[in-house]
């Protein structure tokens, strides 16, 4: 159910502008990394290669290879459908869809590709995902009520129970706390270390102790100034980033320094 | 002390009642005036218009001299400003109101069962009705509007979440110049098209519903183009982050979302369609008797119907003013029935409980 992820030098593009230059590194199954540093430095464009939803911006496109166990998610015959139903996504802002119920949007990746489901399956997997997503004792009792009637941070934790519905291997998250309060921030960290025994997780976070709080690795990209690409800049276990850095610009962020 | 006791002039208000007195004295003023006017002789009818137009402008003078004596300056303008603006709405109003109390007032004659039950063969004088002219046009505007809604729902698709680069913009510019295509040269071209296939004189419905397509197409492809740009982009994100395809996300996620909007315009561009009458004038022509057959014959259309009836008055010309006038009312309530389903299904399709 999770897999490894392994980058070798990519490069991403918005048109004739490189937004993320060499980056390579590689992440363990079952863990949880995040992705720190100061605004516009690449990280959720990053993020988006690696389920390539990048591509979806018109212009778009990325160089070098990423690997999930072993196959190139960007060779010729791959199929970016079949990638993101690998490798699900949770965005910065809670985006249920507004047409549907709650019950319709945990089913989403299921009905929205025309699979049919048995009524008992269906029940059981809203169920499944829904504790997944420690959101079943909130709303077991309104799952025909809109997915928009719920507050945000019920909002997000739906928008988590739908990605982890379609069973993926990789979980990506591009700052899923960001709109919400400390309560339901906290929710979703207890919720991530629960969601780490069976997804490999990749988290974009602005806040430091969130990362590392729920972090096992951080990486750390900054950019030179305006108009150049991001970088990866340091790389490691969680712990030694935030005590022992070994780049300036590491610690020098992380202590709040700058960005 | 002596601030608090003395209440600021801002503090005094007019209030409600008062200014519905304003209202009230300025439309019997206006009316006394007016009526002398008839009484006098000076003006032959009662100029409702006049009046109505008159007292808003007493309305407007009135309240603000009050407000800028009573409650200061800044409440004045507040006044002045609120009253320009309603004003505006029910200047905007009066031709509307006029409109449908002129179709009302002349249509009521023959709007009877007889109207709803017969059609015109045979018929010279007085009696006869409407009914093929109903018919023809719903089956006409039927026709158009599955002709058009496809093609023009699948086109705005394309240019929103397909299209870019050369071809979208061409496109673009094609249903701009679409949009200003006179309704005759629609019929034209209708017509000319059919002649080549069926021969010159050709007349039947299905042509007039291909000539109405002309100018509807271009009216539901910027009405759909404009409420599927309204999607939010996250959810197209959010469903193909699901691995989802792009065209499931389309058929299911970013269409469905935008319904209500959509069946609008699609309604608006039906109201703009219904009532022509040039291009079904010439390829649809005109009938007095019942045709269903969309496919052969000559077809009445109340547009068509009204226009005949009133450019060949026989001898009974009330009669024949008569039912053109109640044709006339016909279609105002085809409209507006049309307009209330519509509502009623983007309500029912619309996204609910948004917060
Ligand atoms: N759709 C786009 N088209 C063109 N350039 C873009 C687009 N999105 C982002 N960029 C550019 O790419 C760079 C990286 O942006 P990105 O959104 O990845 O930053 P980020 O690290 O996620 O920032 P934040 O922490 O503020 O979310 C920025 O310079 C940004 O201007
Ligand atoms: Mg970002």
């Amino acid at each position: 159910m999770s897999k490894r992820i392994e980058v070798r030098d990519l490069n991403v593009f918005y048109g004739n502008f490189k937004a993320v230059a060499d980056v390579s590194l590689t992440i363990e199954p079952k863990t949880v990394t995040a992705f720190i540093g100061p605004s516009g430095c690449g990280k959720s464009t990053f993020l988006r290669t690696l389920n390539r939803m990048h591509e979806v911006i018109p212009g778009a496109y990325v160089e070098g290879e990423v690997l999930i166990d072993g196959e190139n998610l960007y060779a010729a015959n791959t199929d970016p459908v079949e990638v993101r139903r690998q490798v699900g996504m949770v965005f910065q802002r809670p985006n249920p869809f507004p047409t549907m119920s709650i019950r319709d949007n945990v089913l989403a990746g299921v009905k929205l590709n025309n699979n049919r489901i048995s009524k008992s399956d269906a029940d059981d997997l809203v169920k499944k995902s829904l504790q997944g997503a420690n959101l079943w004792k909130e709303v077991k009792d309104r799952l025909d009520k809109p997915g928009s009637s719920l507050s945000g941070g019920q909002q997000q934790r739906l928008c988590i129970a739908r990605a982890i519905a379609v069973s993926p291997d990789v979980l990506l998250m591009d700052e899923p706390c960001s709109a919400l309060d400390p309560i339901s921030t906290l929710a979703i960290e207890d919720l991530i270390d629960e969601l780490k025994s069976d997804f490999t997780i990749v988290i974009v976070t602005h806040n430091m102790q969130q990362a590392s709080r729920v972090s096992d690795k951080t990486a750390f990209f900054n950019i030179e100034g305006t108009g150049m690409p991001g970088r990866l800049i340091e790389y490691g276990d969680t712990r030694t980033i935030f005590e022992r850095p070994s780049v300036q610009a590491t610690e020098d962020y992380i202590s709040g320094r700058f960005g | 002390m002596a601030l608090v006791l003395s209440a600021p002039p801002a503090m005094r208000k007019l209030s409600r009642g008062t200014l519905w007195a304003v209202v009230a004295l300025s439309l019997l003023l206006s009316v006394g005036f007016f009526s002398l006017l008839v009484l006098s002789g000076a003006s032959k009818d009662f100029n409702i218009v006049g009046a109505i137009l008159v007292a808003v402008i007493l309305y407007i003078i009135v309240t603000f001299g009050m407000s800028r004596f009573v409650e200061g300056r800044r409440k004045a303008t507040d006044r002045l400003a609120t009253a320009l603006v309603t004003s505006a709405f029910i200047v905007a109003l009066l031709p509307l109101v006029s409109l449908v109390y002129t179709a009302v007032a002349n249509g009521i004659n023959r709007f009877d069962g007889d109207f709803f039950n017969s059609s015109m063969r045979n018929v010279v004088g007085a009696g006869g009705g409407g009914l093929h002219a109903i018919v023809g046009t719903l089956e006409v505007t039927a026709a158009a509007t599955v002709i058009s809604v496809p093609i023009g729902i699948m086109t705005a698709v394309y240019l929103v979440e397909y299209g870019k680069g050369r071809l979208s913009r061409a496109i673009t510019v094609l249903v701009d110049v679409m949009t200003g295509i006179p309704s005759i040269v629609a019929g034209l071209f209708a017509f000319a098209l059919f002649a080549l296939f069926f021969g010159p004189g050709i007349r039947f419905g299905i042509g007039g519903a291909v000539a109405l397509s002309v100018l509807m197409i271009p009216v539901v492809v910027r009405s759909t183009e404009e409420m599927l740009k309204i999607v939010p982009n996250e959810l197209r994100e959010a469903s193909l982050a699901l691995g989802v395809p792009k065209w499931l996300t389309v058929v299911k996620v970013v269409i469905p979302t935008a319904i209500g909007g959509i069946i609008t315009g699609v309604m608006i561009a039906i109201s703009r369609i219904i009532g022509e009458t040039a291009p079904l004038l010439i390829i649809c022509g005109m009938s007095t008797s019942m045709n269903y057959d969309l496919f052969s014959g000559r077809m009445a259309t109340l547009p068509v119907f009204v226009y005949t009836q009133y450019s060949n008055q026989g001898t009974d010309t009330q009669a024949y003013l008569d039912r053109a006038w109640t044709g006339a009312l016909v279609l105002i309530l085809i409209v507006m029935v049309l307009n209330i389903l519509a509502r009623i299904l983007s309500k029912i399709l619309a996204p609910k409980g948004s917060r």
